[in-house]
């Protein structure tokens, strides 16, 4: 018999449910990501004279958070009792703290992008215009939350694909998320004052190529669900995507405004395919009782040896 | 917040969610060795808890057209066909001679009513953001339909799949241990309608001694098989308000063998989540620092 998964089952069915979540919710991981990348990036560019790169970054942020927002009443059952969220804070539900995340980071995020819309000789412009800085601040101090908690959202589940992840996963999203806001800094930021952009997507693209590949190694059989079916497809354009935005953001976007776009487009996507690959694999792992059954029944022979327990369990029939 | 609250055994579970005076823990110990198999207690429960019947399919798994526990079904019978693998001697004995273990045939039925576990340790609970999931007095788990808005976190949060959204309602459903007859003093509907007592309703601490002295008669009569599945306060989710007594291995019922409730590793998981939040604004000043 080939080392395939040996294992009982209740008619092959799966353990667990399948997830609830739909393609809004990876859609809102990409987007939560850009945002706070892109936060990051006004404030920096804010704070050493580089406007246009302020100015993409501040735009960029809301509406990726605005989008991100979307996406996420959009996966409620109950979309119209999206403020139930609001109503407690509880440090076991990374929802919860995620939410109480956004609801810190979004004003600044607003105000920071008004100031660049709002006309200088209106009096609310010139208010704005004074209050950016310190709201983008604000925000910038929430934003590694926002971009590393949704690591922990999907990790805090059964899922096996997810919970078994959880030691690299944050460093997947963070890699992405700043990847995908260098990839949009060097689409829209003339070369010249997208240096930082580029340098955050090459730093960026590299973590999530790396902890992904890390992940990998470490995984035990659930890794198939990463490496087989849409995730594993995903994840190969992923990979490749990510790898050529690296290559042409290190190499040849700072000579090239036609290189430098295409790059960007090529981090943003492959950050986006990354967010949906991990979903998948997610979704997978639940379809599959193998996931679930297979790793617990080691998990049990291994804390019998060390018991020192002899001998089989009772098995009755087959 | 303790480590303890997270993981691990816990006495007083209404006490740890904040109620100074309450009746002791309620609980199902569902003895599966005497099922029949009749669905009275699906029937019952979803005439009770007007769960929805209509769903109507044959699914080709012995006796068993319900398939799993979810949102429109809050209790579920498992059918198991299965072949011994050894035949046994063959035997000159008249039918119906015998009556013990040795007078089996070649083929055995299992039979076992599936339900929400309430567990001492809830992954549901823990992750619900709008606290509609709640502890209640009598330590069991219940949603409360007023306040969920379906964001479908708790549906991955069970390590045991039972909780599941509803289609074109969208809010999470599953058992409330009967909430309404608890508060009312009532029997829940399913223990209630069940014909050969297999659920069985009470004080958790006095089902769980009469579970282990099924057990060890069970043993004692040669079933060497049966087992307590979610008795244990320490197993992975600090034991279950409803447990089982199983024939055979949890997953031939569907059943995870050994699950744990994933808030046991969430201070490990913040962690490295701190950790890459500190990585990406320093990546972000590095940026800057060198920036050409
Ligand atoms: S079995 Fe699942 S739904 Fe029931 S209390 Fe435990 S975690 Fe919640
Ligand atoms: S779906 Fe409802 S019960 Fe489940 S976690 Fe969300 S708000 Fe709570």
């Amino acid at each position: 018999m080939p080392e395939e998964a040996r294992f009982r089952s209740y008619y092959g069915q799966p353990v667990l449910q399948e997830p609830a979540w739909e393609w809004p919710v990876p859609a809102y991981l990409f987007a939560g990501g850009v945002s706070a990348g892109s936060t990051l990036l006004a404030v920096g560019a804010d704070l050493t004279g580089r406007p246009a790169l302020r100015r993409a970054g501040r735009l960029g942020a809301l509406v990726s958070l605005g989008a991100g927002t979307v996406f996420l009443v959009a996966d409620l059952g109950r979309p119209e009792r999206f403020l139930h969220m609001l109503r407690v804070a509880k440090p076991t539900s990374p929802m919860s703290v995620g939410t109480w995340f956004l609801v810190a980071y979004g004003p600044g995020v607003g105000v920071a992008a008004a100031a660049e819309v709002l006309p200088a000789r209106w009096r609310l412009g010139r208010l704005l215009r004074w209050l950016a800085r310190p709201a983008g601040l604000s925000s910038a101090v929430v934003a590694p939350g926002v971009a590393a908690y949704t690591a922990v959202l999907l990790s805090q589940t059964a899922v096996p694909a997810w919970h078994e992840a959880h030691p690299e996963l944050p460093f997947v999203f963070t890699g992405s998320a700043a990847a995908a806001s260098g990839g949009l800094g060097m689409v829209c930021v003339p070369t010249p004052e997208a240096g930082p952009a580029r340098a955050f997507a090459v730093l960026g693209g590299v973590a999530e190529l790396v902890s992904a590949r890390v992940l990998d190694a470490r995984l035990g059989l659930v890794r198939e669900a990463y490496g087989t079916g849409r995730a594993g497809r995903l994840r190969h354009w992923a990979e490749l995507l990510t790898a050529g935005g690296v290559l042409g953001a290190a190499l040849g976007a700072r000579r090239s405004r036609a290189v430098a776009v295409l790059s960007g487009a090529a981090l943003l996507a492959g950050s986006a395919l990354q967010r949906f690959a991990v979903f998948e694999a997610g979704v997978a792992s639940t379809r599959d009782p193998k996931y679930v059954v297979v790793p617990q029944r080691e998990r049990i022979a291994r804390s019998r040896d060390e018991a020192g327990v002899v001998g089989q369990p009772p098995r009755q029939a087959e | 917040m303790t480590e303890h609250s997270l993981y691990g055994p816990l006495d007083d579970v209404a006490g740890e969610a904040g109620y100074d005076d309450h009746p002791p823990r309620m609980g199902f110990f569902t003895d599966t060795s005497v099922c029949i198999g009749c669905k009275a207690c699906e029937v019952a429960c979803k005439e009770w808890n007007g769960v929805p019947a209509d769903d109507f399919d044959l699914l080709g798994m012995s006796f068993d057209n319900t398939g799993h526990l979810g949102a429109n079904a809050w209790r579920h019978v498992a059918f198991v066909e299965q072949r011994a693998q050894d035949l046994g001697m063959p035997s000159f004995d008249r039918p119906g001679d015998g009556s013990g273990p040795e007078s089996r045939t070649d083929f055995r039925w299992l039979m076992s009513s599936d339900v929400c576990k309430h567990c001492t340790h809830a992954g549901c609970l823990d992750v619900c953001p709008t606290g509609a999931l709640f502890r209640t007095e009598f330590g069991t788990v219940v949603v409360q339909q007023d306040i969920c808005n379906g964001c479908g976190y708790c549906v991955s949060g069970c390590p045991y799949g039972v909780i599941e959204r509803r289609e074109g309602d969208g809010r999470a459903q599953k058992c409330t241990l009967c909430y309404d007859r608890l508060r009312a003093g009532e029997e829940p509907a399913c223990a209630k309608a069940c014909p050969t007592d297999s659920i069985q309703f009470g004080e958790v601490d006095e089902l769980r001694d009469r579970a282990a002295a099924r057990v060890a008669a069970l043993h004692e009569r040669g079933e060497v098989g049966a087992r307590l599945y979610g008795a244990d306060p320490d197993d992975g989710v600090g034991g279950t308000g409803a447990f089982f007594l199983l024939m055979d291995e949890p997953e031939v019922y569907g059943l995870p063998p050994d699950p744990v409730v994933p808030t046991r590793d969430l201070p490990a998981m913040w962690k490295r989540a701190g950790l890459a939040a500190v990585a990406f604004a320093a990546a972000a000043a590095v940026a800057f620092a060198g920036g050409r």
